[in-house]
């Protein structure tokens, strides 16, 4: 089941239909009706509440970008979601829906955060490249685990995903309350680690350089949000692996007649989607909170799911849906400073309506809007781009 | 004797307050699955249930008028589950998602902005919680050795919901196995294309399941906010939403076996909490947090056939599309 309804979200966000839809239609025209609509809803939220809607939207546009140091910060949260967009995407690819990545990412700091606490007194270099192995390591068998169930035994993946979520959350609860837990403190986390080993914000790592940037938590694991982005599309669409993972992603049968085999690619696909899903602990343990502590993650796997729906699973589109929810997880926080009726719940209702309207609803513009510029380009195109356009 | 009949019926009195709103969620999730829909979205609809019901009864003091508002808002979010999966044949799973996010953000927010209690509704008076149901006879059978115990402290002063609820399993098993519509319902989620030969609207019975769902999630998030708790308080659903879905696949989407799974699930939540810190013979202390993954880790197993084997309705998931 998961996997027929996720090839749908895949399938068909690719399929261009033959005729003369131009290909930003799809890629632009079409997220950003989605993301219209989803603000306007969100706006008579907040309507209902009390509160003039372009004013907050205008607040909180310039408490995400209009300074600096709300820029940092705005990043800082596009980093995350990067991760974790990427994540949802490499496994849609693959035709699966992993709604797993909450707890890929949990265990994903745990296993940056245990080298945080081993690698005392070594150069950061080192324990970067350490946090950046154990999250992926983490992440992925916590990823992968689901995978093989789904490929060898055929469990649902949506429903075993969610289970892990809920078991990754019970054994770090274990885990910071009974055994890693700084001896002698009452709240559940571990102690920090040596700052020698912190990765280095981005102000400090540009202040080596000579650029002077405000504090803020965004730190190197941004960098290899961006790399990763790269590595995401030479994997996928340059490599042999990435063209297995896609084949049967598309048509699983197909894939089978041409001696791919799927379950490898399942449990593959989803040991890399969990390995991008982990390293948000990099950013989160590594680079700002240094020290392991409860639901650090705070829904940012959920997230992903609207990342990668509005970026179309694309590295590129990842990026600038990541930065737009960067933008309202920062302006929003911002925001309910400003106004005493609004709190940052509301970036949630925004979140929530993307998802719907970009992923369960994508069919109430999509074929509206090409017979819209199908019947445009018979108009202009005459009679041999119409004939063509029907068929 | 006395002491230990006490401790059982104290674990099974809050092993069924916990199993209820389980219960309702698990099926109402049966009477969507069973007809083909799959519904995630549990969670996010007992939540709205749960901050509605509370919402209007704070405000209007009539518990009733709660539970109406609380189906009324659950029964919407079902119906937009309805029009992005049955009208427009869209992806469930990532419509059941997008109504948690969403509810688990809206929630808190109207709450926020009109009670300003941070999140919360005020607390409830008991005038404006649903209420118990006292039974006669207490007294007269108190004398009554083992009869006595379980009627004063098991079945006497149980929630309406909870009666409403023994009511829904019976009616549900009855519904399923011996009505026009009930088989219909799960015709339609094992073959849709066969209902729809007979002459019978897919669409229309697909619509009639969620909405049925959405009555019943109402009444679940209604039960947490205005009878088992006294007013909505942040993430109330707590992932319940979640366990229910467990609960249903658990029970292999039968009704008899998911009461059995919701209880299961419920007892080992009660049995935790007496267990905190108690040392057992031979394994020692258990961490709670092993109990508390114990209904997911079961779930796993099950659908994975190293226990038994869930196999979900055929056609589940999958949108009906009608030959062209």
């Amino acid at each position: 089941m998961a996997q027929d309804a996720a090839q749908g979200v895949t399938g068909r966000g690719f399929g261009r239909p033959p005729g003369a839809i131009p290909g930003w239609v799809g890629y632009a025209l079409l997220p950003l009706l989605n993301l219209i609509a989803a603000l306007a809803l969100s706006g008579l939220v907040i309507l209902v509440i009390g509160e003039n809607p372009l004013d907050v939207l205008a607040l909180l546009v310039t408490e995400a970008v209009g300074y600096p140091e709300a820029i940092g910060y705005t990043l800082y949260y596009t980093t995350s979601y990067i991760f974790t967009g990427l994540a949802v995407a490499v496994a849609f690819h693959c035709g699966l829906f992993n709604i797993g990545g909450e707890g890929q990412a949990y265990l994903g700091g745990l296993g940056a955060g245990l080298v945080g606490l081993a690698l005392t007194g070594w150069p950061w270099p080192v324990a970067a490249l350490g946090a950046v192995a154990l999250s992926a390591l983490f992440g992925a068998a916590w990823g992968a685990v689901p995978g093989w169930l789904q490929a060898r035994r055929g469990s649902h993946i949506v429903i075993t995903t969610i289970m892990f979520n809920f078991i990754a959350a019970a054994i770090m609860t274990y885990l910071l309350v009974d055994v890693l837990i700084r001896p002698g403190s009452q709240s559940p986390e571990t102690r920090e680690f040596d700052p020698g080993v912190w990765l280095p914000t981005m102000d400090r790592a540009l202040g080596w350089v000579g650029v002077a940037i405000p504090a803020s938590p965004l730190n190197l694991s941004f960098l290899w949000a961006l790399a990763c982005c790269a590595l995401f599309y030479l994997f996928l669409w340059r490599t042999r692996w990435g063209y297995e993972i896609r084949t049967v992603g598309r048509n699983e049968r197909a894939a089978v007649y041409a001696g791919i085999s799927p379950a490898r690619n399942i449990i593959l696909a989803m040991a890399i989607s969990g390995a991008l899903a982990g390293f948000v602990g990099v950013n989160e343990i590594m680079g700002v909170q240094h020290r392991i502590l409860l639901n650090f993650t705070g829904g940012v796997g959920f997230v992903g799911i609207a990342v990668a729906l509005m970026g179309r699973n694309h590295p590129v589109g990842i990026i600038l849906a990541a930065l737009l929810f960067g933008v309202l997880a920062q302006g929003g926080g911002q925001v309910s400073f400003e106004y005493p009726t609004v709190n940052r719940e509301l970036v949630m209702v925004i979140q929530g309506l993307v998802i719907l309207f970009a992923g369960a609803l994508e069919n109430l513009f999509k074929p509206r809007v090409e017979a819209l510029f199908r019947r445009r380009s018979e108009g202009r195109g005459g009679g041999h781009d119409g004939g063509a356009a029907h068929g | 004797m006395d002491d230990a009949l006490l401790v059982v019926l104290l674990l099974a009195d809050a092993t069924i307050r916990v199993a209820t709103p389980l219960v309702l969620a698990a099926f109402a999730a049966l009477y969507s699955e069973r007809a083909g829909v799959v519904d995630i979205g549990l969670e996010g609809k007992m939540l709205a249930g749960a901050f509605f019901a509370a919402a209007v009864a704070s405000s209007t003091g009539n518990p009733w008028l709660g539970l109406g508002a609380a189906v009324a808002a659950s029964v919407a979010l079902a119906l937009v589950h309805g029009f992005a999966c049955i009208t427009h044949k869209g992806n469930q799973v990532v419509s059941g998602m997008a109504i948690n996010i969403l509810v688990a953000g809206l929630a808190p927010t109207l709450a926020y902005a009109w009670f300003r209690q941070g999140g919360q509704t005020p607390l409830l008076p008991g005038e404006a919680r649903l209420p118990q149901i006292h039974l006669p006879g207490v007294e007269a059978l108190s004398g009554i050795p083992v009869l006595g115990p379980v009627y004063r402290e098991l079945i006497d002063d149980a929630n309406v919901l909870i009666w409403l609820t023994v009511l829904l399993v019976v009616a549900t098993h009855w519904l399923f196995t011996r009505s026009r519509f009930g088989l219909r319902l799960r015709a339609v989620g094992e073959n849709p294309a066969a209902v729809d030969t007979a002459g019978l609207s897919v669409t229309r019975l697909r619509y009639q399941a969620v909405i049925i769902t959405g009555v019943l999630t109402g009444i679940a998030g209604a039960y947490l906010s205005t009878a088992h708790g006294a007013g909505f308080v942040r993430d109330m659903t707590a992932g319940k939403g979640y366990l229910a879905l467990a609960a249903l696949i658990f029970g292999k989407w039968r009704p008899w076996p998911t009461l059995f799974a919701c209880l299961l699930f419920a007892f080992t939540d009660a049995v935790q909490v007496r267990l905190q810190g108690v040392p057992l013979p031979v394994v020692g202390v258990i961490p709670v947090q092993f109990i508390q993954m114990l209904p997911y880790v079961l779930t796993v197993l099950l659908l994975a056939g190293f226990v038994g084997r869930a196999v979900a309705p055929r056609a589940s998931g999958v949108p009906y599309v009608k030959e062209r």
